[in-house]
């Protein structure tokens, strides 16, 4: 019996010592399992006169209990630690980049049509396309440009035979549309339109989105509005002047030439306004007569206003490209800029 | 039109600044373009007049002169020019004079001699573009001793307003002037063109044989002219200013009337006219040789002015060089004509000219002013080259010239267009100034409109000439109005936004490539295919409609693998053109190419370079937007420009829509390609249009999956096999897929293993293995029926 202290020592030193949960659960049978010494003191009680067994049982069961105790802690603290090891062997280098495909992207002059087509969607203009190779007819005659008139040399245009051609401009398509579908019309034209001019500023082929309304009552007003409102829209600019330029375009009267105060100065003058603070972004006007009568549009009963924008200007002014052609290069370090 | 600022406010000067001006018309729709200083910046330069004049004594080429500049003694000056000479005046630096370039005139030593000032070329003043020849000779009248900045005036602008082609109206002074007058309300001061009368009764016949193409024309004779003067510098300046080159004084004058008042004139050489004039039509073939030299054949129905033996002139184009004024001519015939418009479009251009005259004619010149300008002319010259004149022959065809016509124009819509009440008396002011007659009406005004303005046909003219002057920026601001009124939308169709952004999301950049391409590559890449080729291409690379996105995409391929980019994956979406003109199709296409390893380079990506199973699946997870799963099949097929192992045809419902496959190796070759790319290209139709998402409901019973592992020969298509289990499977197979291909050790040479898992799902109950087996050995038994299929133990 009174070996039980050095007992305890003993199996204190062994739950110290026990480096792994195995080892532990060695300790406990040795000790407290059915044949384990602490056991076998239990079960030497009996040998004990009677008046001392309570006391002795006492203290052997005190004992049992600290050294579970002991135990359950230790075994706890190897578990514990068992853990950590492996989580740090699981640990990675979470800043190796991730794997996998990366993103592409859309050509900026998408980004810019998709963005118009949006915008004016909003206020319910549907989009409307059409084909490219066009004829004399639909590029001018319905636009009130009849043969030889001056307005044929604003546009290059690219012939295939006499009456044949390139559409220099997206308004075919408007003329396709009015008469098709009687009005109230709102549309927005956008697509591909060419000219036969290569240089620093221009590419024979380039990307212009028009928009049309007709209805009842429709007033310049109206058409200042809604381009003011587009414009302050698309360069998210609430404070954006935008003036209304008298200007001529035959299928449009009046016709105006519309300017912004230049994005990249703020108006105060820079080599991409020319220093005058503004920059020509759009051409606009009422519809002209001709061109609803062409259309099989009653012009007494009707009015509306048309416009039309360049979308690789307008992508370059809201981007800061400084460059036409790098549109259609195609490279990648120019895409990719834009993803 | 360029002009002189100076020269405009000898018409109308409100008091604006040039640049308050500038903005003023530009504002009204006369953009102006440019505004520049008609002489550099210089001070110091004073009239002087050379007194006196001898060779340098060591410089050949030398002179020393003796100038009066107005100062108490003669000026001694050192002169290299060769023109100087006793008696001139001329442009005088004085001392401390600065030239422009800021370069300062100091006392100097010139060869030993002193030298205090320096006599001015036009050039050195910056009063002409490159080098002058000589000393500027000023005329005699000119003051000494004074500023020749104020004797010139130079203290000028000269304007360039861009001139939309409406306003043939405004290619004048008087035209311009007539804008800024009625834009500031001031009246204008026109120049005096009364009638200069005849001294002598001689004419020249005129016979108009096209009175419908030349309604009005009016000549007159000038005899005993003095071609040697020259022109006086007034006029000289004002041409320059213009940006008009001085020829000699009898064109000069032709070209100042010109930019007075807008009618294009001619001076003949009286000795070389035969017979008469007559105004017609050329035959094909006729040969004239131009002022500027070149020798040109006419076509039928160029309206020219012959005389009774050959072509002079294009009418309202150009002159010939036989009958034009030269340096020994004494007596002239001049012209001062009326073409009209329609007979003078696109003719210059279809001789490859373009002159001020045909500029002019071609936006319409006022047929009153054939008159006014002749003898404004005859005035000028006379005081010039003097000359006697006689009388003006004005063969005039009432029935052809522009009628003077009238337009009404109604409040009621005056007001709804602009969205305002314009005041009635600004209205009336507003068009009178404009030369317009107004009379008020019930429904507002009946509007006679000028012979100049080819422009006004309608209301709406007069609306807009009334809103541009009135000012765009005082019509109000609003936005239109329209019922809240909900469309369809077709939910079972893609939009084109969306494809492109899948395709984004897995890799692909958007390119956009010319519609145009070379021919070359065209046919090598899609070799047969016809498009139409324009007619006046920028350049032969790029003179035939594409017929396929491929020469493009290639294009765009081979410029980023030249710029070192090796993995590559581009798409776009465009109309190609096929057939002929007469039988073209206009279809709108998708169309990508790849090439480069399968993922971006990174520390855990396989090197592995992509083949056509990448491009596959790109493709077959687009077709699974379309909600059609059993509609789309792809079959072995040959292409000319793609390899003829690895090409697809790609069906959509049993149409053939498009390819996908291997660029074809010695397409590439021929390229310059030296890596393997895969292309597609199919009608984006085809995956616009689907089907809505159907509804199955889910079983609750457990799925039953066997693995198949059959072995067939090399040659069977794995779809077709595929079907044809597919036929056996009965109806609760819910899935069947391909997990592996093998080939090599084990399986005989010239075959492969096909591993495939079926998977069957009964929607009520659970399946068992009596019926899983029969339907297992009903498709191994088709298998090996159809494809000598031999199931692998």
């Amino acid at each position: 019996m009174d070996h039980l202290p050095q007992l305890v020592a003993e199996a204190r030193a062994a739950i110290e010592g026990a480096q792994d949960v195995q080892a532990l659960d060695e300790v406990r049978v040795h000790f407290l399992g059915k044949k384990g010494e602490i056991t076998a003191l239990l079960k030497g009680l009996g040998q004990l006169p009677p008046e001392e067994r309570p006391k002795a049982g006492e203290r052997i069961n005190e004992a049992k209990q600290i050294l579970s105790d002991e135990l359950e802690s230790r075994k706890q603290m190897l578990k514990d630690a068992e853990l950590d090891a492996r989580l740090a062997r699981e640990r990675i280098d979470v800043t190796l980049p991730g794997r996998g495909e990366t993103t592409g992207g859309l050509h900026p002059v998408t980004r810019t049509l998709e963005r118009i087509e949006s915008l004016f969607a909003h206020i319910g203009f549907d989009v409307a396309v059409g084909p490219e190779i066009e004829d004399d007819y639909h590029n001018f005659e319905a636009l009130n440009i009849p043969a030889h008139h001056p307005a044929r040399g604003m546009a290059d245009t690219f012939y295939f035979d006499a009456s044949r051609l390139l559409r220099t401009h997206t308004s075919p398509v408007q003329v396709r549309t009015m008469k098709e579908q009687a009005p109230p019309i709102r549309i927005v034209c956008p697509g591909r339109v060419y000219r036969s001019d290569s240089d620093l500023t221009h590419t024979p082929m380039f990307h212009q989105v028009e928009g049309l309304l007709v209805d009842e009552g429709v007033s310049f007003a109206d058409l200042k509005g809604t381009i003011e409102d587009f414009l302050k829209a698309f360069f998210e600019r609430e404070t954006l002047s935008v003036r209304f330029r008298p200007s001529y375009f035959p299928f449009t009267e009046p016709s105006a030439e519309v300017d912004i105060q230049c994005v990249m100065c703020g108006g105060e003058g820079c080599r991409v306004c020319s220093h005058s603070g503004w920059l020509e972004v759009m051409g606009c006007g009422m519809v002209h007569p001709e061109v609803f009568r062409h259309s099989g549009i009653d012009a007494e009963r009707y009015t509306g206003f048309a416009f039309g924008m360049g979308a690789e200007r307008l992508t370059m002014l809201r981007y800061g490209v400084n460059d036409l052609r790098l549109f259609f290069e195609n490279d990648l370090r120019f895409l990719r800029q834009f993803g | 039109m360029r002009f002189s600022e100076t020269w405009l406010r000898d018409w109308v000067s409100p008091e604006l600044t040039t640049q308050a001006l500038a903005d003023r018309i530009t504002m009204a729709g006369l953009e102006v373009d440019a505004i520049e200083a008609v002489a550099g910046d210089f001070e110091g330069v004073v009239v002087a007049e050379v007194v006196a004049k001898e060779p340098h004594p060591s410089a050949d080429k030398l002179n020393v002169c003796q100038v009066n500049d107005g100062g108490d003694e003669p000026v001694q000056v050192v002169c290299g020019a060769p023109n100087v000479a006793v008696g001139q005046k001329v442009p005088f630096a004085r001392v401390n004079a600065t030239l422009p370039g800021d370069f300062k005139i100091k006392k100097a030593k010139l060869r030993g001699v002193e030298s205090r000032g320096m006599i001015c070329s036009a050039s050195e003043l910056e009063l002409e573009e490159g080098t002058s020849a000589g000393i500027l000779v000023l005329s005699g009248e000119a003051p000494i001793g004074v500023s020749l900045r104020d004797w010139l005036a130079l203290d000028d602008h000269a304007i360039e307003v861009d001139l939309t082609p409406n306003r043939g109206d405004c290619l004048s002074l008087k035209g311009i002037a007539r804008e800024v007058g009625v834009l500031s309300r001031l009246p204008i001061t026109v120049p005096d063109a009364n009638m200069v009368p005849a001294v002598h009764q001689a004419s020249f016949p005129v016979r108009v044989e096209s009175p419908a193409k030349c309604p009005r024309y009016a000549g007159r004779i000038i005899r005993g002219v003095d071609v040697s003067v020259s022109t006086p510098l007034w006029m000289s300046e004002r041409l320059r200013r213009s940006g008009v080159r001085t020829i000699d004084p009898i064109v000069d004058v032709t070209n100042y009337v010109m930019l007075e008042f807008g009618q294009p004139m001619h001076a003949f050489d009286l000795a070389n006219l035969n017979d008469a004039i007559v105004v017609r039509e050329a035959q094909d073939g006729e040969r004239l040789t131009l002022l500027d030299g070149q020798e040109i054949a006419l076509r039928e129905g160029t309206l020219v002015i012959a005389d009774e033996k050959q072509p002079l002139a294009i009418a309202g184009v150009m002159g010939g060089e036989s009958s034009g004024v030269n340096a020994s001519t004494q007596d002239i015939f001049l012209e001062s004509a009326f073409f009209s418009p329609l007979a003078v479009a696109g003719q210059a251009r279809s001789y490859g000219l373009h002159t001020d005259a045909s500029h002019r004619f071609e936006r319409g010149v006022d047929p009153q002013l054939a008159q006014v300008a002749i003898e404004r002319a005859t005035q000028l010259l006379l005081s010039i080259v003097g000359g006697e004149p006689g009388p003006v022959t004005d063969v005039m065809s009432p029935d052809h010239l522009p009628l003077g016509h009238e337009v009404v124009l109604r409040r009621e819509r005056l007001d709804q267009c602009l969205a305002l009440v314009m005041a009635g008396d600004d209205v009336v002011d507003i068009l009178s100034r404009l030369g317009m007659r107004v009379d008020a009406i019930d429904s507002g005004w009946r509007v006679a409109v000028p012979s100049w303005r080819f422009d006004i046909a309608l209301e709406e003219d007069l609306i807009e000439e009334l809103a541009r002057i009135h000012g765009y920026d005082r019509v109000p601001v609003r936005r239109p109005s329209a019922r809240l009124k909900l469309s369809a939308s077709n939910e079972s169709s893609q939009p084109l936004a969306r494809l492109r952004r899948h395709l984004v999301a897995r890799g692909y950049q958007e390119a956009i490539t010319y519609s145009f391409v070379a021919p070359e590559l065209q046919e090598a890449l899609t070799p047969g295919a016809v498009a139409p080729y324009l007619a006046n291409p920028i350049s032969s690379d790029m003179s035939v409609m594409r017929a396929s996105l491929l020469p493009g995409l290639v294009k765009a391929l081979s410029h980023n693998l030249n710029r070192q980019q090796a993995r590559i994956r581009l798409f776009e979406t465009g109309l190609v053109f096929r057939g002929e003109l007469d039988d073209l199709e206009q279809v709108a296409m998708l169309g990508g190419i790849v090439c480069g390893p399968r993922q971006p380079e990174g520390w855990s990506s396989s090197r592995e370079g992509v083949d056509f199973f990448d491009l596959k699946g790109d493709l077959e997870s687009l077709m699974a937007l379309t909600q059609q799963p059993d509609a789309w099949r792809f079959d072995a097929g040959e292409h000319p420009g793609l390899h003829p192992g690895q090409t697809a045809r790609i069906l959509c419902n049993d149409r053939h829509v498009g390819w996908v496959g291997a660029l074809h190796p010695g397409v590439r070759a021929s390229l310059g390609i030296k890596t393997n790319a895969f292309v597609f290209e199919l009608e984006l139709e085809a995956l616009t249009q689907g089907n809505l998402p159907t509804f199955a409901p889910l079983s609750r019973h457990p799925d039953v999956r066997r693995d198949l592992a059959l072995v067939v020969s090399d040659d069977v298509p794995v779809m077709a096999l595929m079907d044809a289990m597919r036929e056996q499977a009965g109806e609760w197979l819910v899935d069947m897929r391909l997990f592996d291909v093998y080939q090599g050790e084990g399986i005989e040479k010239g075959h492969k293993s096909l591993a495939l898992g079926l998977t069957w799902q009964h929607p009520s109950r659970t399946l068992n293995d009596d019926e899983i087996n029969q339907l297992v050995d009903a498709i191994v038994g088709e298998a090996k029926m159809r494809f000598a299929a031999v199931l692998r133990s």
